[in-house]
């Protein structure tokens, strides 16, 4: 059953296997766990971007292609919702028309991309993404009077998906991490404290977009693990290994490379259009800004590339940093209270330089990103293991005879 | 044999590198149900001229012909298509992945159905089933889930043989199966060749430096030396020729080389 599910690519971890249940565990009853916006925004980010970085992975990880256009689709996706709705109105078929439209693009722009991956150097085509990335960016900063410029455009969701629809009343919520807060920092206040933890969840058409969200990062996520392990997967895992034995056993790489390159596009477009619709407004800073597309990449790496899983790891580990690194460092400058050179390195607006940090020191001690890492380490020890079982097996026939 | 349609035929095969000729006007056309080995000194244009029947250098001038069709300015994918099938001298495989997943991969491919994304259990069992077959063949079954590059190199060469084989083309190219492997190896990729050769719609080409094993093995020998075609016959006729004393085996026996002393 669950070896169907996952197309029979498991965490093959305890650990990953550990955090992944976790992970989803607290995604899935998110809303009813940690109370606040911005922790209801961290979750709806972290969906946001499995889909996206999976779908990166398909091509950088899995297939070598390595491409630096991946937020143009992603911003093809949250402004094809935003102007459907801003033209048709605040209705369904005003975003399926508006993903139709994007989804339609970026098939076409993935399709030119695709046929000059082909004919070039992989590090041209890099080069081109990223110029064609580029041009996109100020074409939709350029174009004020459709895109709204650097403002932005505003996406107006319909009322079933807004803060104004109550399907649910009075639903309550467990705060887990202040509860934990309590039993770790002040024991003696455990029943107050978990009295206290209970709260109440404002359950919105807002929660039901996260939810919906939520379902589509899942859904999408064991599509692209059925494909990676499908005979399309291996094939493109033969690309990445050897291109040229590839087509030596008969396989059409060109064909391949422009069907992972357009299967990534529309994957990130649709992801983009989920983004539109739960952040409620797209502007090019959180949809084609080139920051973006670094950490997309971060994530891809961080996690581990060529494991799917580590799509997941990847965007969890850098959304939860993004969002709450600031009030670690926040709470440390307080603490320690230094003025000058020290003080300000650990200012909470400097977080990314930490997290820079953090993810140089991940990837030199864990170059294959943390799955590949945790994988390795169970290896290890499943090896460490059948020797020892081995030599207890022997050692107990050796005194036998 | 002439009157019998060749499977495989070169005409005027050429290919230059700067001024460097590597095969030149070579001619040849083979027919069914034949092995022929191709010997000559290193550095001739074996390779080269393999090279060019499978599709990895496109000739300078002349055409190659599978069943009677042109087939010079298709890609390297189209000819395996068609049933042209080829091992490489120097080990090409794919590292990361373990063995019986490179057989796989061939086995797919002949299966036409690397495009399919969504895989009915029944046919995963059937294609693993070939893929474990076709390493028993090369007896490399017990490192089925082994990664390639941590195979021994004799491992990787029956490897080799093995992605061959599982692509069941009309037509084989083996470039020196046997170099670099134990001695007791070698007999085993032999005898799969020399059982190839008993299904007579096959076409086998095969160069190799071994002389004993040519000799025994062999319908007809082809010798090429500079790039030209400089012998093509029977087996001893061939290897008593003084073309060949001269031109193959007197370079071999000054250069000492493990094919010449096994
Ligand atoms: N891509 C290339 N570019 C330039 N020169 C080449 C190329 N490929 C082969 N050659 C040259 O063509 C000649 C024939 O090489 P080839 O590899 O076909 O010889 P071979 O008969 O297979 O020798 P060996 O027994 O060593 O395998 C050599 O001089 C080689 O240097
Ligand atoms: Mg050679």
């Amino acid at each position: 059953m669950l070896q169907s599910i996952l197309s029979g690519d498991l965490p093959r971890s305890r650990v990953l296997s550990v955090a992944l249940i976790a992970i989803l565990i607290a995604l899935a009853l998110g809303p009813f766990l940690f109370p606040g916006t911005r922790a209801f925004a961290t979750l709806g980010m972290i969906c946001v971007f499995i889909i996206v970085v999976a779908a990166y992975d398909l091509m950088l990880g899995y297939t070598h292609i390595v491409s630096f256009a991946h937020t143009m689709f992603f911003g093809i996706g949250a402004y094809g919702v935003a102007l459907g709705i801003g033209h048709f109105g605040s209705g369904f078929g005003a975003i399926f028309i508006g993903i139709l439209g994007a989804l339609l693009l970026s098939a076409a722009l993935a399709l030119l991309l695709g046929l000059l991956s082909l004919r070039v150097k992989a590090i041209f085509f890099a080069l081109v993404t990223l110029a064609v990335a580029f041009a996109f960016l100020s074409v939709v900063t350029q174009m004020y009077h459709i895109t709204g410029g650097e403002d932005g455009l505003r996406v107006r969701v319909p009322r079933e998906l807004g803060p104004a629809f109550r399907p649910l009343d009075s639903v309550t919520g467990f705060d887990l991490f202040g509860f934990l807060g309590v039993l770790f920092t002040q024991p003696w206040n455990l029943v107050d404290g978990f009295r206290d933890a209970f709260f109440t969840v404002r359950f919105t058409g807002r929660t039901l977009m996260y939810y919906a969200l939520f379902l589509f990062a899942g859904v999408i996520f064991l599509f692209l693990l059925r494909l990676v392990n499908s005979p399309f997967g291996r094939v493109l895992q033969a690309i990445r290994e050897n291109e040229f034995r590839a087509q030596a056993l008969g396989y059409r790489t060109v064909f391949y490379r422009t069907a992972v390159v357009i299967l990534s596009a529309l994957l990130t477009t649709f992801a983009g259009a989920l983004f539109a619709l739960f952040n409620r407004y797209v502007n090019p800073e959180n949809t084609l800004n080139f920051e973006l597309m670094i950490f997309i990449l971060l994530m891809c790496v961080l996690g581990g590339m060529g494991t799917l899983y580590g799509a997941i790891i990847g965007a969890v580990v850098f959304v939860v940093a993004q969002n709450y690194l600031q009030d670690v460092l926040g709470a440390l400058s307080e603490a320690v209270n230094v003025g000058g050179f020290v003080g300000s390195l650990i200012e909470p607006s400097h977080w990314l330089l930490w997290f820079g940090l953090l993810f140089v020191a991940s990837v030199y001690f864990f170059p294959s990103g943390i799955v590949g890492q945790l994988r390795i380490w169970a290896r290890r020890r499943e090896m460490r293991q059948t020797v020892a079982e081995h030599q207890t097996e022997s050692s107990a026939k050796e005194r036998l005879t | 044999m002439a009157d019998q349609q060749a499977v495989l035929e070169t005409r005027s095969l050429t290919i230059q590198f700067g001024g460097h000729v590597a095969v030149d006007e070579v001619s040849c056309a083979f027919q069914a149900g034949t092995l022929t080995t191709i010997i000559g000194p290193n550095g001739a244009g074996k390779t080269t001229w393999f090279n060019l029947i499978s599709g990895q250098l496109t000739p300078s001038s002349g055409q190659v012909l599978l069943a009677g069709e042109d087939i010079s300015n298709l890609s390297t994918e189209a000819r395996t298509d068609k049933g042209l099938g080829r091992a490489f001298q120097l080990t090409n495989l794919f590292p990361n992945l373990s063995a019986l997943e490179n057989v796989r991969l061939a086995v797919a491919s002949s299966y036409r159905i690397g495009h399919i994304f969504w895989q009915r259990a029944s046919l995963r069992r059937d294609i693993e089933d070939r893929a474990r077959h076709y390493l028993d063949f090369v007896r490399l079954g017990h490192r089925a889930d082994t990664p390639v590059s941590y195979l021994p190199h004799g491992d990787q060469r029956k490897l080799e043989v093995a992605l061959l084989m599982a692509l069941e083309p009309h037509v084989f190219m083996f470039d020196e199966p046997t170099a670099g492997m134990s001695v007791d190896e070698v007999p085993v990729i032999l005898d799969l060749i020399a059982n190839l050769k008993k299904q007579d719609d096959k076409l086998i080409l095969l160069v190799e430096h071994k002389m004993d094993v040519v000799r025994s093995l062999s319908d007809r020998i082809v010798v090429l030396h500079h790039g030209q075609l400089v012998a093509d016959g029977e087996p001893a006729e061939i290897i008593a020729s003084p073309v060949v004393q001269e031109a193959y085996l007197g370079t071999s026996a000054g250069a000492p080389t493990e094919e010449a002393s096994a």
